[in-house]
């Protein structure tokens, strides 16, 4: 049966081309594989080669023509046995095969927004352990280490990787102990080569296994990025649900004292913007370990943002067999009536210290720590933001596209109408971070600026 | 077809048998035919984006999948269809896959470069060059920390194998022996650098010496001596030693992707390696010269392999497209899909 040779797409991009040159002539035979003409497409002259064999019985369109529509027909081929005359006689099977696929699906209206409108907030405000739960003191050094024993203890198959965490005793020495009680299986120390160990432990992490890969710094997880990103956060889509990695990226985040532009930098605003990562910034001991333990459990990748200035503050946490804290769910740290405080992380010292001294000046400030930013309890700052109608963002990250702006673009899409002044996001300043002690003071978020903030919404 | 001659005496060992000869012929046609079968819906606009194509290095996957067993794993990059194939996912779902369509592996949402297999342990399907390398490691570290005897074939090109992280998980993978045969599919052509402009290793194996990984190179257009390799590096790897490099040599006919005008290279190097060292006229030359198989029997075999294609074409043709509600699922997973 004679069958249409059609005008090929060679690009992802083409919709016509040149046929610029025949390289057969009608009467050839020609085999799978042999170069039938040369097309220029809108990148370049490709050849074009034979698929199945037979001969060409008639060319359609000649050598030289422009603008040739893709799935035009451009040749007959005739099959072992047929003549010229068959050439005439062609199925429409094959130019019927090339119609358009099927109408393309209309593109989505809209994103699919996150919170639903302000009428219908889903707000959860129970607390995070009962009422008369005994509490002790701990760092939250001490919690995130708790928190990981716990869950070691509970599966087996979690284990710990990352450089100096187990002989060092972590370089922070947050994964004290851990070694003595787990042993050099699950307690792993791996050489400097975050590349290296980030895809390992995301390739163990679709082999079953619940990998915590900790960074020294999340400094040095950009040399990991794409593995944190493209094998980690997409895996479970690109695959249509069969794979996916439960794992957890933690490591000290955002500046710490003096040490420079490249050991500074708070990832929040970054890893936030992936679709497919979870994303935990805790403030206190009890979040630490709450938020961790959940972290460990969860089936997708979450990448956990610690701090080492928080990592020798100490916290009341609740005494409980296992204690864990959602995902997705804000903490109301003070109630206040005025003004919305939002932060998260090391923000929230700036955040808390800023409403102890406004209370001094009347001025009365609701504290929201998100915890989590991805998902992100957008709801319950909303909620705060009907009732205070001013809002003012803390973190210490950079200021173009950080969480801030964000809460910033949601308040106004969805609280429009609570709003009674802009909302000011409060963030560090835009410049790489400096080593003087006046400069890089300077180049963080104060507790001043935060005050500022708040008189200038409040319009004191 | 028929007018090709294999000018190389084939390297048939008298003990292979003829039903094992057949099988190796059939995979390797089937990838063949699959591949061909994909660039002609591609000009039709039926598969978009990149496609990168296998034909001629189909000797690698089958032979390897020949040394594997049961548990085994394995994971490559974006030239992923003839793995696929190999290791025995349906073709139907694969095409599906290639037209975006809701039966594809991925539901229409990876595409050529993203497919994955639970039940046949195949891990993708990876689209940064080289990032696969750390993850296959990372399966062996799995398997090790189970205790099993499991294996992760992890392939990766030649062009891969000047990726940075590619040595970070030598180091690794040396230091605490994994399961692993590193296979590099030396196709002599990083996209379209020749090996020789971009790589100054000659043999690329060799850089295993420095780690103390074990290497060889491999003809990569027979498919019996690829088997043969395998199961000395699998065997290496199951034994607790380590990992093992092969360094298949290989070569692509087709271009590196749909849209390469493959101007670095000759057509006369492209028809000369088609003619001399086809490695499914090999091992039709063998099954012919060993009176395994006529001439009619392979024709039959030919429009076997013809029928299965066709009909995951139609099947690829008719799926729908997925329903739009996909677009939003798969993002998080409420329990591991893998631990289920």
């Amino acid at each position: 049966m004679a069958t249409e040779l059609l005008m090929p797409a060679l690009s992802p991009t083409m919709e016509e081309g040149t046929l610029a040159k025949w390289l057969v002539k009608e009467g050839d035979t020609v085999s799978s594989g042999d170069i039938l003409a040369e097309i220029e497409t809108d990148k370049a002259t490709m050849e074009f080669e034979a698929v199945d064999e037979g001969t060409i019985g008639k060319i359609l369109v000649d050598e030289g023509t422009e603008g040739v529509k893709v799935n035009t027909p451009i040749a007959v081929i005739l099959e072992e046995g047929e003549d010229a005359s068959a050439a005439d006689n062609v199925s429409s099977e094959s130019s019927q095969a090339a119609e358009e696929p099927e109408e393309k699906p209309s593109a989505p209206a809209a994103a699919k927004p996150e919170a639903e409108a302000p009428t219908e907030l889903m707000v959860d405000s129970s607390p995070d352990w009962p009422e008369g739960t005994e509490m002790v003191k701990s760092t939250v050094r001490e919690a995130l280490r708790d928190a990981m024993a716990e869950e070691m203890r509970n599966d087996e198959n979690v284990f710990l990787m990352g450089e100096e965490v187990a002989e060092y005793q972590g370089a922070y020495k947050v994964s004290q102990g851990l070694l003595d009680e787990f042993g050099d299986k699950r307690v792993i120390d791996t050489p400097i080569t975050e590349h290296g160990f980030t895809g390992i432990g995301v390739g163990a992490a679709f082999g079953g296994l619940r990998p915590i890969v900790e960074f020294m710094t999340f400094n040095f997880a950009m040399q990991a990025i794409d593995q944190i990103i493209n094998s980690a956060a997409k895996t479970l889509y690109m695959s249509g649900g069969q794979m996916g990695a439960p794992i957890v990226f933690r490591g000290a985040n955002g500046a710490a004292a003096r040490v420079g532009a490249q050991h500074s930098h708070d990832y929040a605003a970054w890893y936030s913007q992936v679709p497919g990562l979870k994303v935990a910034m805790p403030y206190s001991a009890a979040d630490a370990k709450g938020l961790l333990k959940s972290a460990i459990r969860d089936p997708n990748p979450v990448v956990f943002l610690e701090n080492e200035i928080l990592y020798g503050r100490s916290f009341e946490v609740p005494k409980l067999d296992d204690f864990t804290v959602p995902f997705g769910k804000a903490k109301i740290w003070r109630e206040g009536e005025d003004v919305t405080l939002v932060s998260f992380g090391i923000g929230m010292q700036y955040a808390l210290e800023a409403a102890e001294k406004l209370a001094e000046d009347g001025i009365s400030a609701e504290v929201v720590d998100l915890r989590t930013l991805r998902p992100m309890d957008t709801a319950s700052v909303i909620k705060s933001v009907m009732k205070t109608n001013r809002c003012v963002t803390v973190e210490e990250g950079f200021p173009v596209c950080s969480i801030g702006s964000y809460i910033s673009s949601v308040l106004m899409q969805e609280a429009f109408d609570s709003l009674d002044a802009p909302v000011i996001t409060c963030t560090g300043k835009d410049v790489p971070m400096p080593y003087a002690a006046n400069l890089e003071k300077h180049a963080l978020i104060t507790t001043d600026e935060v005050i500022e903030a708040v008189k200038k919404v409040t319009y004191r | 077809m028929a007018a090709r001659k294999t000018t190389r005496k084939s390297s048939a060992k008298s003990n292979v048998s003829k039903d094992e000869l057949l099988t190796y012929y059939k995979d390797m046609l089937l990838i063949r035919r699959f591949e061909e079968k994909a660039g002609q819906l591609y000009g039709m606009g039926l598969i978009g984006g990149f496609c990168h194509l296998y034909i001629g290095q189909e000797a690698v996957v089958v032979g390897l999948e020949a040394a594997a067993k049961e548990g085994d794993k394995r994971i490559t990059s974006y030239r992923d269809h003839g793995h696929m194939l190999a290791c025995g996912m349906d073709p139907k779902g694969v095409m599906a896959e290639l037209t975006g369509r809701e039966d594809g592996y991925s539901k229409g949402k990876g595409g050529s470069m993203h497919m994955f297999s639970k039940e046949k342990h195949f891990y993708g399907g990876h689209g940064i060059v080289g990032a696969q390398v750390p993850l296959g490691a990372g399966l062996a570290f799995s398997d090790r920390y189970r205790g099993n005897d499991n294996v992760t074939f992890t392939y990766f090109g030649d062009g891969a194998a000047n990726q940075g992280q590619v040595y970070e998980t030598f180091n690794m993978a040396a230091l605490w022996k994994l399961p692993v045969v590193f296979v590099i599919e030396n196709n002599q052509y990083a996209m379209g650098t020749a090996q020789a402009r971009s790589t100054s290793t000659e043999d690329i194996h060799t850089r295993g010496v420095p780690f103390g990984i074990p290497g060889e190179i491999v003809d990569g257009m027979d498919v019996l001596a690829v088997k043969a390799a395998g199961e000395k590096a699998v065997a290496h790897c199951r034994a607790g030693e380590g990992p093992y490099i092969l360094e298949v040599k290989t070569y692509r006919y087709r271009g590196h992707s749909m849209s390469d005008p493959a101007k670095y290279r000759t057509r006369e190097e492209v028809q000369k390696m088609r003619e001399e060292r086809d490695p499914i006229e090999r091992v039709r030359t063998m099954l012919l010269d060993g009176k395994h198989a006529t001439e009619d029997d392979l024709k039959a075999v030919d429009k076997e392999i013809k029928e299965v294609v066709n009909a995951s074409a139609e099947f690829a043709k008719e799926s729908p497209e997925p329903a739009l509600d996909e677009l939003w699922t798969d993002i998080y997973a409420e329990t591991a899909p893998q631990e289920a």
